[in-house]
């Protein structure tokens, strides 16, 4: 069940979404997401779609799993639609029980928002998905380093970043050994109500925790042992580096965010 | 028969694929000492964890007390009382605040009464080594770590299973925990009659202890036998890149350049006697 977990999962194929400079890749993510709030019909939202399936379609990734990556947010995704739907006043009244109506205008702007969630998870887990973890915070060191003279620690936040995504898998594999080692103590993860559920992840979570702090201490140990000292003067093994292709991206992509703005 | 494995096969579902365990068929008896040898990856890990359920084979039939556990999802809970499981670095699963809850956890997890649950502690804290009035009240994350792993050890003895299954259990401990260890396992196998699984890669240890050896080697059993005639396949071990215990590869060397003494011992008071023999002999 904890193999389910894909947040921050790269798959690596040979294309040339996975070839652009994460920079750029970043660079577009947060135009688009910008593009996307400025939307504000169905049909926009329609040919933002289209244009996500085909970045799909390009980077080699099956659509099933892609899709699958949008599982988690469903609860959130169906709460934001009922709040809408039950809340938001206004339009013909299309359905009314005691103090609970539905009306017109609930329906459209709650609909209109799921799709938002959708399309914004949907491309921005496309940016996970064609990076890997490496590339994805050197490019934000980059990008951050303006920022550096205001006193913004950048090296320090990617390097953080890049820690705590090489562990995502270090802790999910521990986590699978302790829940076995408690199950084999008569543990039950799997039944009782919520709030018994929630007590059994306790000798789950703490063996967890403590594991975590000794990891984190073993490795700041293991990096002062190396001089490591971060920031100023550090050189890299691979330099990120512009190619011809990544500003046509970029072009590509403001040309098509001004169009569906103005739209 | 207490532990039954019919052409069991283990894939794990993930991106390699790995074939962890080939077609394995394995009975094991009560009042056993089993020893566990192999390199890394031979599935030696995989292949106990088989042993109570917590891994369901991708194929084969696993019995224990003849009961088929591979299709009933329900009776899994009552396969893990008799089949007590210590994993690797046992001492990482503590979380209690007390050695005595933590103690408590799996027989709690049984649903035994307050004084069931008070005398079992106080008898496998006994068991293991530590003192109940002065440790019961102590935090296990104050303890060192070789009375970590004796909480942890006494966690899984309190569940009192038929057989007990230890994964590694002197990894990392210093030459007494070793020994008290080993004592320990003695006393259960001899005492208590329990059936004991024992993973190790002490050679010395699995040599000493038990009454059985199974050797496994890329996902399968390549030599069962009892330890004697396991020790004196010497050649085929080491192509398994498996020592012998090294008391046995002293004699083994003797013998070598000469020296006619019996190979097939593994403490170091036999050996010693055997070689003054050989010597007064010659």
């Amino acid at each position: 069940m904890l193999k389910d977990i894909t947040i921050g999962q790269y798959i690596a194929r040979d294309s040339i979404i996975h070839a652009l400079d994460a920079r750029i890749k970043i660079m577009i993510t947060t135009i688009l997401i910008i593009a996307l709030f400025t939307i504000d019909t169905f049909m926009g939202f329609g040919l933002f779609t289209a244009f996500v399936l085909g970045v799909i379609l390009l980077s080699k990734i099956s659509i099933k799993k892609v899709l699958k990556g949008l599982k988690p947010i469903l609860i959130l995704v169906l709460f934001t639609l009922f709040i809408h739907i039950f809340l938001t006043n206004g339009g013909e009244v299309l359905w009314s029980w005691k103090f609970i109506s539905i009306e017109s205008e609930g329906v459209y702007i709650g609909f209109f928002m799921v799709s938002r969630i959708f399309i914004l998870i949907l491309f921005t887990s496309l940016l996970t998905l064609t990076t890997s973890p490496l590339q994805l915070t050197d490019g934000i060191e980059y990008i951050l380093s303006p920022l550096k003279r205001f006193g913004v620690p950048a090296s320090e936040l990617s390097m953080m970043m890049t820690i705590a995504l090489r562990f995502i898998p270090t802790l999910l594999e521990e986590a699978d050994k302790i829940m076995k080692a408690q199950q084999a103590r008569g543990a039950d993860f799997e039944s009782g109500n919520l709030i018994q559920r929630a007590k059994s992840l306790i000798p789950l979570l703490v063996p967890l925790f403590i594991s975590a702090f000794r990891r984190a201490d073993d490795l700041a140990l293991a990096m002062e042992s190396r001089c490591y000292r971060g920031g100023e003067g550090r050189t890299r093994l691979h330099e990120l580096e512009y190619k011809y292709y990544d500003f046509v991206a970029l072009g590509m992509i403001i040309i098509l965010a001004a169009a569906v703005s103005f739209y | 028969m207490l532990i039954e494995l019919i052409n069991v096969s283990h894939v794990y579902q993930d991106e390699n694929n790995v074939k962890a365990l080939k077609n394995i068929n394995l009975e094991i008896n009560k009042g056993e000492f089993i020893g566990i040898v192999g390199h890394t990856g031979s599935g030696k890990s995989t292949l106990v964890q088989l042993f109570n359920g917590l891994i369901i084979p991708s194929s084969g039939t696993v019995k224990i007390n003849g009961k088929n556990i591979t299709n009933e999802k329900s009776n899994l809970k009552e396969t893990r009382r008799h089949v007590g499981l210590v994993f690797q670095y046992p001492e990482h699963q503590l979380f209690e605040e007390t050695v005595y809850q933590d103690i408590a956890f799996g027989p709690k997890n049984l649903g035994l009464n307050k004084d069931e649950i008070q005398a079992r502690v106080n008898e496998v804290m006994e068991l293991v080594g530590l003192d109940y009035d002065e440790f019961k009240a102590r935090s296990p994350f104050n303890l060192s770590g070789g009375q970590q792993r004796k909480v942890a050890i006494a966690g899984v003895l309190a569940l009192k299973p038929d057989v007990l299954v230890l994964d590694e259990p002197s990894a990392g401990l210093d030459p007494q925990g070793r020994k008290q260890l080993a004592e320990l396992l003695q006393y259960l196998y001899q005492e208590l009659e329990m059936t004991i699984i024992l993973i190790s890669h002490r050679m010395e240890e699995i040599a000493e202890l038990s009454s059985r050896v199974i050797v496994m080697h890329q996902g399968e059993i390549v030599i069962d036998d009892n330890p004697v005639e396991v020790f004196s396949k010497e050649q085929k071990l080491h192509k398994l890149s498996l020592d012998l215990p090294q008391i046995t590869e002293i004699l083994h060397r003797l013998d070598e350049r000469g020296l006619k003494v019996n190979t097939s011992l593994f403490s170091v008071s036999e050996a010693s006697a055997e070689i003054i023999k050989a010597l007064r002999s010659k």
